[in-house]
């Protein structure tokens, strides 16, 4: 008999113990229950992780905005019933008003990561005879490339911007015919045009914004798009993406700009996200709830193949309290057990799902993360359940009669 | 020499407050001496069980006084009268009833266990000195289920001996065993009772068993007719 045990555990590892059969039964159950828990977090944690990484390191939490120009028409006064046609006016290219001062108070806000002005525009790429209508984004690449990782994405040339360099994507360097170090006529409708240099081509994965982006200085698109000073958007991330919406309306709230946040610009796949999460929340608890029947069930039939043995305990002296931590324990163990069996198998599970599993172009289906804590969690909150689920029986078991037990 | 157990007017119903209620002990008055054994016999349904019942602090009487070892236990919380049988009390049961989980040595431990909360080497030598008074040393680390009925009996006295009670209670001890292991059995409570001075309450059907105790207690529908 192990002497450092108490009298309660070591009845209850017994116990377990002589009924093997129903003990391995029960053990594989949870152990499979916990496994499908496991390998469904980590899996899709590791796909959720793949999807938000993919969109949010090619754009903002948050775009501010300048407002909508709006045209307020003059009414004649007081009492005087008017039939207005308020035509909406052409929207311009400008900056926010006092954007240092809004970029500021924002950088300054706690939940905010990292604040970069950008001045963007339409403007004509020329060269030779070719030319195609480009978007320039002018920024800081030292705050910017920290929002979008452009240097992430760059297949040739080097991550330079002087203030007559320009960074293009695969798409446009192919219809221009341009390579690095190649000269590039950029003109918008505002200001004169400008000679800018090819020091880098990106591919950010996506034909359209490859045939469309351009990067260049905040001050050579200010130039271009006749902007000095100006900046049309400011580009935040947050440290919780899922409260950027939060965040964004708050902003827009206390100055005078429109504040998008990338739920608000992905609806679509935020809510594929949402129901991700809440289809997966769902399937893990009822996974949970079965696992939690299944100890319970196996507990109430142990509590009646054993009552001659509680009533035998009770006439020696057992407490009631003891009793029912013997039976405790037993669900607290198989809970544990079964956990630490099915971590094991989910995490195998894992490995060689996340091995065989491949996207049509073999790059991998999703990161396989095997993150200490969730392993953590699923044990504890196994323990957790099975001592819950061994609380009715455990009840009963400590509310048995030791006449009634003993006389069976 | 004192009383180890003193009942005083002991009435017992069941279905109380129904209209099936049943009075099985009719006002019982019984006393029994350290060092006394003493054997309760009586016809099927006579109240014996129950009685014995509420001797071992399993059952509570519906009315009248019982004392063991000289302790009023009428009063006592539910909590105190467990404590009280676990140290007072020692059970022997018709079918052995060890827990087929541990072994013959683990089950003669196991009322010190319960007490005490952790096993210790004081109560492995109490164990092993107890199974060497019932002759069953060897067998101390064999599972209760593959012994023969009367070695598990022996095995169970020596577990109901092992808090050192005033007052072993035996039910039926003999019921379940060939003659040989009765006579046995019998024999070593007999010298459990002589040698160690601890008293003995057996019920039994057995006459010839019953005659060779200190004291035979009658009980017929309820009442103790003789003794």
């Amino acid at each position: 008999m192990t002497r450092w045990l108490p009298f309660e555990w070591i009845a209850a590892l017994r116990f377990l113990a002589e009924g093997r059969l129903q003990t391995g039964f029960i053990l594989g159950g949870v152990s499979i229950g916990v496994a499908v828990i496991v390998f469904m977090s980590a899996m899709l944690a590791g796909l959720q992780a793949n999807f938000i990484r993919r969109v949010l390191t090619s754009q903002p939490h948050i775009q501010i905005l300048p407002p909508d120009e709006v045209a307020r028409p003059l009414r004649a006064g007081p009492g005087v019933v008017e039939a207005a046609i308020v035509q909406r006016p052409t929207q311009r290219v400008i900056s926010i008003d006092q954007w240092q001062r809004i970029a500021a108070e924002i950088s300054g806000r706690p939940d905010v990561n990292m604040v970069a002005p950008t001045a963007t525009g339409s403007a004509l790429a020329v060269r030779g005879s070719a030319s195609r209508s480009i978007n320039v984004t002018g920024m800081d690449p030292a705050l910017y490339f920290q929002i979008v990782r452009m240097p992430d994405y760059i297949v040739a040339g080097e991550m330079r911007l002087g203030s007559d360099d320009v960074i293009v994507g695969t798409e446009l360097a192919k219809e221009l015919g341009a390579s690095v170090g190649d000269k590039l006529n950029v003109a918008s409708a505002a200001a004169e045009g400008r000679s800018l240099t090819i020091t880098a081509i990106f591919d950010l994965g996506n034909k359209g914004v490859n045939g469309r982006n351009a990067y260049v200085a905040l001050r050579t698109a200010q130039s271009l798009l006749n902007l000095i000073g100006g900046a049309t958007t400011i580009d935040v991330t947050v440290k919780d993406i899922y409260a950027a919406e939060t965040i964004a309306q708050d902003i827009a709230a206390v100055s005078p700009v429109e504040a998008d946040s990338w739920i608000k610009t992905n609806a679509q796949f935020f809510t594929a996200v949402k129901a991700q999460q809440t289809s997966n929340t769902i399937i893990r608890l009822f996974v949970g709830l079965s696992v939690a029947f299944g100890i319970a069930a196996v507990l109430v039939v142990s509590v009646i193949q054993r009552s001659k043995d509680i009533g035998i305990l009770r006439a020696m002296g057992a407490r009631r309290a003891q009793v029912l931590r013997v039976f405790l324990i037993q669900g607290g163990v198989l809970g544990f057990a079964g956990s630490a069996f099915g971590s094991v198998l989910g995490a195998a599970a894992l490995v060689v799902w996340h091995r065989y599993a491949r996207q049509a172009d073999g790059a991998e289906l999703f990161p396989l993360i095997l993150e200490p804590t969730l392993f953590v969690a699923a044990m504890a909150l196994a323990t957790i359940t099975g001592v819950a689920a061994g609380t009715a029986p455990a009840l009963r078991a400590a509310k048995l009669d030791p006449v009634e037990a003993i006389r069976g | 020499m004192a009383d180890v157990l003193v009942l005083e007017g002991i009435r017992k119903s069941f279905n109380i407050g129904t209209s099936v209620e049943t009075e099985v002990l009719h006002g019982i008055d019984l006393r029994v001496r350290a060092g006394e054994f003493v054997a309760i016999i009586g016809p099927s349904g006579s109240g014996k069980s129950t009685l014995l019942n509420i001797i071992g602090l399993l059952d509570r009487p519906t009315s009248g006084n019982l004392f063991i070892t000289g302790l009023d236990v009428s009063d006592l919380s539910d909590a105190a009268l467990t404590g009280l049988r676990g140290h007072a009390i020692g059970f022997v049961f018709q079918h052995h009833y060890l827990i087929s989980a541990f072994t013959a040595g683990e089950n003669v431990m196991m009322p010190m266990l319960v007490d005490r909360g952790r096993p210790s080497p004081a109560m492995e030598r109490r164990a092993d000195e107890l199974l060497s008074l019932v002759g069953l040393t060897k067998w101390r680390n064999n599972k209760a289920t593959n012994m023969s009925g009367g070695q598990q009996q022996r095995v169970a006295i020596a577990r109901a001996l092992a808090m050192k009670p005033a007052l072993v209670l035996a039910d039926e001890p003999t019921g379940n065993l060939d003659t040989a292991s009765a006579e046995a059995v019998f024999a070593l409570m007999r010298s459990i009772n002589r040698d160690q001075a601890t008293s003995f309450v057996i019920v039994t059907h057995n006459l010839s068993l019953a005659q060779r105790c200190d004291r035979i207690v009658q009980v017929v529908d309820g009442q103790i007719a003789s003794g």
